[in-house]
């Protein structure tokens, strides 16, 4: 290569290196104030789609100034005083058609909070506040629920429609028309960007952390896919969960949230095996859970519990989680706890799967007669008919009764109603290790 | 990803904490910061060190261990605290330390370094060496 046409073109790649580095480097501004941002926007044009634009619009004018100009004291300030006053250009423009448009520009005009200053000053509280509006109009119960935890992965994640798609493996085309649907359900509704307020507060918070832990629960046991689990859903559902509790860190629940999810993604580097095999609880090398998460769980349980939320159906789940991440070894188990909480657990939250796991914790607990109590209750719910981890659970306990020929049946017909082989095989041969034979 | 941001040492934080004027704003800025970070999911966890002369080193040569008491002479390779940042790439990172207030009264710096994660190790831990792993452990354990 020549020499100087060679420099040249490095000099100007470097230019070009350069100028793609502060972009970077502004784009990495403006995903941190983006949901904020947005919140702010849709509350003033009461129009998501609107309030997207809008902060895209701000993005772009950040681009061309912020290389000149610097990345101001306060960006956040900065890019909604921006975004305003391009929403109040457009208030205008509606203006020259509709009247009651012309009323808005006319209040925004007299409003005195299109100042990065005042904004600046707003910041504290105000946004706090809007951003916790924007999280629950994007789970509002008027959207289907697998559509909120697009939408809210989207406003609030900041995640792309690529990054949704591939976190749910889904296409592209089906996470838009997914989100533009629930945008759609918002309008239709006419939902406001406002938190709401008294005994409304507590079925739309439910219906949020519905949300998050739907999220956080398609990472951790990924019910489609090879993979046994993706992490980043999970990171991104304990984000939103360490959001949600910044800003409402009084309510149990959410710190109950909060703790379950932290003290379950702990285990997710223990829980994938070789060959991606699933490691269950008990046989987990517990050396690679995540003990800060642990921490971070067993402290945000100890908050919700203070707060009296003890019987809350997140803080119980986060209770039964802590009891497991407290054992050093598998045999450290405080067994008794874990069933004092199914205990409690079945009653605001009957289902039976709980009445199952309450089962098999009695068993730990007390030996295996009281499990075979409690689960030959339960054994007629239809529900549980075709279940295989009854007759599993059941089998188990015979087993350890001493009941080899009853153990052998009960393992032979949890195989008969196992999902996948390996479950299969792994069941069979637990049939098989109670000795004897069904003569087949 | 999850970075370690290190608040590097410097004379002042070396001396201890005089508690000046200086100090009470910059522990209210620093509050400040922190409170962003914890609303936007972002902290995970965070504290600041005593100055070296509190703290002792352990130098290893071969099978010996010798104990150094503090303080430490290179302050610009000392630590005066840390946080732990969950972050989507390294960008947000440098976003959110150049927003944090000089935590020094004079020049000071902060260093951002990320963790290994498991995909880190994607490619390197096949299944193979995995098992391989499991079986050495199993037979320590007596098979």
């Amino acid at each position: 290569m020549l020499a100087s046409p060679g420099a040249f073109a490095e000099k100007a790649g470097m230019a070009e290196a350069a100028a793609s580095e502060t972009n970077r480097a502004i784009e990495a501004v403006f995903r941190i104030e983006r949901a904020r941002l947005i919140a702010s926007l849709a509350r003033m044009t009461r129009d998501v789609d609107r309030a997207e634009e809008l902060a895209q619009e701000a993005l772009l004018v950040a681009l061309a100034e912020w290389p000149r100009s610097g990345v101001p004291v306060n960006p956040g300030a900065w890019l909604t005083a921006a975004a305003k006053r391009r929403a109040v250009d457009g208030f205008r423009r509606a203006a020259m058609r509709e009247r009651k448009h012309a009323e808005i520009a006319r209040d925004l005009d007299g409003e005195s909070d299109m100042s990065v200053e005042a904004i600046e000053a707003a910041i504290d509280d105000e946004l706090g506040d809007e951003l916790l509006g924007l999280i629950f109009a994007a789970c509002h119960p008027v959207i289907a629920p697998e559509a909120r935890a697009a939408l809210t992965l989207r406003l609030v994640g900041g995640l792309t429609v690529e990054e949704i798609a591939r976190a749910f493996l889904s296409n592209d085309a089906a996470i838009a028309a997914r989100i533009t649907r629930a945008k759609k359900a918002i309008a239709r509704a006419g939902v406001g960007f406002e938190v709401p307020r008294g005994t409304e507060l507590a079925a739309r918070r439910a219906s949020v952390l519905e949300v998050i832990y739907l999220i956080f629960n398609e990472g951790y046991a990924a019910t489609a896919g090879e993979s046994l689990t993706r992490p980043p859903l999970c990171a991104e559902a304990q984000r939103l969960g360490r959001i949600l509790a910044g800003l409402m860190p009084a309510e149990p629940e959410v710190l109950g949230l909060l703790a379950l999810m932290e003290i379950q993604a702990s285990r997710l580097a223990a829980r994938a095996g070789p060959g991606g095999r699933f490691v269950p609880l008990p046989e987990q090398d517990r050396a690679r859970w995540d003990q800060l998460l642990i921490r971070r769980g067993l402290d945000a349980l100890a908050k919700a519990e203070a707060l009296g939320g003890a019987d809350g159906p997140y803080v119980l789940q986060a209770a039964l989680a802590a009891c497991h991440a407290r054992a050093r070894r598998a045999e450290d188990t405080d067994w008794a706890k874990i069933a004092g909480l199914y205990d409690r657990l079945r009653t605001i939250m009957p289902s039976p799967v709980v009445e199952l796991n309450r089962a098999v914790a009695h068993s730990m607990a007390f030996g295996p007669e009281a499990g075979l109590r409690l689960v030959d209750e339960i054994a007629d719910a239809a529900l549980l008919r075709n279940y295989a981890p009854l007759p599993a659970a059941r089998g188990d306990f015979l087993f350890r009764a001493g009941r080899l020929d009853e153990a052998r049946s009960a393992f032979e017909n949890a195989a008969a109603l196992a999902g996948n082989e390996g479950e299969r095989a792994f069941l069979l041969d637990r049939a098989a290790a109670c000795g004897g034979g069904s003569g087949r | 990803m999850r970075v370690m941001v290190f608040v590097k040492a410097t004379e002042d934080s070396e001396k201890g904490l005089p508690p000046t004027e200086e100090m009470t704003a910059m522990f209210e800025a620093m509050g400040k910061f922190n409170e962003e970070l914890v609303n936007a999911g972002v902290m995970v966890d965070g504290d600041g060190l005593k100055p070296s002369s509190a703290g002792k080193r352990i130098a290893f040569d071969g099978p010996n261990r010798a104990v150094i008491d503090g303080p430490f002479a290179e302050t610009r390779e000392l630590v005066a605290g840390y946080w732990i940042w969950e972050v989507k790439d390294m960008d947000e990172a440098v976003a959110w330390a150049k927003r944090c207030p000089n935590p020094m009264p004079g020049p000071s710096e902060l260093e951002i370094r990320p963790f290994y994660e498991m995909e880190d190790f994607g490619e390197a831990v096949t299944p193979e060496i995995a098992e391989r792993d499991q079986r050495l452990r199993d037979q320590l354990a007596g098979e």
